[in-house]
């Protein structure tokens, strides 16, 4: 899934970045040659940083939860027997079961699709919009930024959880597209300046002005020269903001806002726990550990990232 | 510095009615009937009807409405509900609990955070500084309703240090609440703290500060802390604001009647007047609030007046 791709991307696939404007043809064709751009000077960085190894193993292990639930139980979550009625965990049933008798484990492993596809899901449609917002406000300033800097004003005075509860109750349904829409348009003002900011430190460097020199146009210079050397801040936040994400979207099921209940999602088990916290507390402690791993997974990694990204730390 | 508080006061303007007619116009959006969610099963007479819609101007275009409701506000009328009820009576009623939950959490990040920041960034790598980087990162991890139930269930209910739910003990109902609000905060505070000190500290000016012999108290307390607590004091500005919006969670689980609670139900009965009378009110805060902000970060850096 793509977030396996996202955080280190190959550096032979983005090593020219660094010496685009530079000297391309005097590199020799073979013997190792040790690439100094931005991706593989992080990318180096992050092979050695046991965080980023820990939380990249912890979100290899939920996507591969997510996209194959089977390969962690045979048993079906929606095969449920009500002589089990929250019988607590065992040997055999590590978990114990739920309300309706329906094995815990299998449903807390079931559940980790709705997290995994909301989190990507979103997190990319954000980086998207802020992107090409933040590009084309960094880049070109005037008019087009000065709009998207009083839009990003007027959605920052915007409580965003009440204002996402409204959004849902315009939109009606409740299924993963609303979600997915909700939080991304209340998702892309802070990714956005991030991204401006980003591209207003490299606009003005050498090799943008050498390239340009060089006849390249507006659209080029933004894609090819800018846009690799400005993506780092936007990277680091979006592997934080997918456990944001995460976590917004199980506060919004929680609430009863989000998914509805035939649908398997950890805020909808941990709802689901609430009126019997007391007598079975197991039905809160593993989605809420399971969600809490998860979201600390894409926080680590944001971390480690940040570490790669940015010399002064080093 | 007058320039510049005026250049800011400006940017207000063009924020709050941006802001308040999309609240507007998305609530008013919502799809349904809100004189038929009134009258629940039955159906409404013709003439109530049309009394009803005449007196809440639902017949109007939506920029007609919205002058209306701004000219209500500029006399400090925030409308009635559709029950009748003046909406500033309600939110009387359910803002002072929230304000009490929401500085009560402020206190306690502002206070915690500050001082766990300081003590683990002074003190770079040393056992301080573990504890406040995994400490925080664990809680950071932890959904604000998971931590809610899990605070409940361990401090409430089994050691009985606080009150379950409700806000009949006074002051003592909101600690729980508080805590569990501010933690997320807390832990950004602590984390953005720790990081600005130890990038204040490695700062030239520290460095002259130690060599023309300054006692480290004053190189620590004047020099690197004033200069790091920038970023801090913007990041708590802001979050004053989004407490006193985001604690609907909070509310929901330990069934505090606040601000949240009444906007949530207001929502699911159709109570537009309330919801962005609750919502038109927030914005101002936390419109005021980056102000405030805004202006005192101008006080802190000089660099910021003359730009």
């Amino acid at each position: 899934m793509a977030a396996m791709q996202a955080p280190p991307p190959d550096p032979a696939a983005t090593a020219s970045v660094g010496t685009a404007t530079g000297a391309g043809s005097g590199r020799p064709a073979d013997g190792p040659v040790r690439e100094a751009s931005l991706w593989s000077d992080a990318w180096r960085q992050l092979r050695r940083n046991p965080l980023f190894l820990g939380s990249a193993v912890l979100i290899a292990l939920f996507t591969l939860m997510a996209i194959v639930p089977g390969l962690f139980t045979r048993a079906d979550p929606r095969a449920c027997d009500l002589t089990n009625s929250l019988v607590r965990p065992s040997g055999e049933h590590w978990f114990g079961f739920d309300l309706q008798g329906c094995d815990y484990y299998a449903k807390v492993v079931h559940g980790a699709r709705v997290s995994m596809t909301i989190g990507i899901a979103t997190v990319a449609g954000t980086a998207l919009v802020a992107v090409v917002l933040g590009t084309l406000a960094g880049f070109y300033g005037g008019f087009i930024d000065t709009l998207i800097a009083r839009l990003t004003d007027i959605w920052f005075a915007l409580p965003t959880l009440l204002g996402a509860v409204v959004v849902l109750a315009v939109l009606g349904g409740k299924g993963l597209p609303q979600l997915t829409f909700v939080l991304v348009i209340f998702g892309w003002p802070t990714m956005t300046r991030l991204m401006r900011s980003a591209v207003l430190s490299v606009r003005d460097m050498e090799y943008v002005t050498a390239a340009r020199a060089l006849g390249a146009g507006d659209l080029r210079l933004m894609y090819r020269h800018i846009l690799p050397n400005a993506l780092a801040p936007v990277i680091v936040y979006g592997a934080i903001r997918v456990g944001i994400v995460i976590a917004a979207e199980a506060t919004l099921s929680f609430l009863g806002l989000g998914l509805q209940l035939p649908a398997i999602s950890w805020g909808l088990m941990i709802a689901g726990a609430q009126p019997r916290l007391l007598s079975a507390p197991h039905l809160l402690l593993f989605p809420g550990l399971f969600l809490s791993l998860t979201v600390l997974a894409f926080v680590l990694l944001g971390d480690a990232l940040r570490d790669a990204f940015d010399p002064r730390l080093r | 510095m007058t320039n510049y508080v005026v250049r800011r006061l400006l940017q207000v303007v063009p924020v709050f009615f941006g802001a308040t007619f999309l609240i507007f116009a998305l609530v008013y959006a919502v799809p349904g009937d809100p004189i038929d969610a009134l009258a629940g099963d039955k159906a409404v007479e013709p003439a109530v009807r049309a009394e009803l819609r005449d007196r809440y101007n639902l017949d109007d275009p939506l920029f007609v409405r919205y002058g209306k409701y701004i000219g209500g506000l500029a006399t400090g009328d925030f409308g009635t509900n559709f029950r009748g009820r003046p909406v500033s009576e309600i939110m009387k009623q359910r803002f002072p609990v929230t304000v009490r939950l929401a500085l009560l959490a402020f206190a306690f990040e502002a206070v915690l955070g500050l001082a766990a920041g300081v003590l683990a960034g002074l003190r770079r790598r040393s056992f301080m500084d573990s504890l406040v980087l995994v400490s925080t990162t664990v809680v950071v991890a932890i959904p604000v309703f998971v931590l809610g139930y899990l605070a409940q269930k361990l401090l409430a209910v089994e050691l009985g240090w606080f009150p379950v739910v409700g806000i009949r003990e006074g002051w003592r109902s909101y600690f729980l609440p508080a805590i569990v609000l501010g933690s997320l905060s807390l832990c950004y505070v602590a984390r953005l703290a720790r990081a600005s000190l130890i990038e204040a500290m490695r700062a030239d000016y520290v460095r002259t500060a130690r060599a023309k012999g300054l006692p480290e108290r004053r190189v620590v307390g004047v020099h690197a802390l004033r200069n790091s607590l920038i970023p801090v004091i913007t990041f708590l500005g802001v979050d004053l604001g989004s407490l006193l919006s985001g604690a609907i969670v909070t509310e929901g689980i330990f069934n505090l009647p606040g601000i949240g609670q009444a906007t949530f139900s207001a929502i699911q009965t159709q109570e537009y007047p309330t919801v962005v009378g609750i919502v038109t009110a927030l914005v101002v805060v936390f419109i005021l609030a980056n102000l405030l902000v805004d202006v005192l970060y101008a006080v802190l850096d000089p660099r910021i007046r003359y730009r």
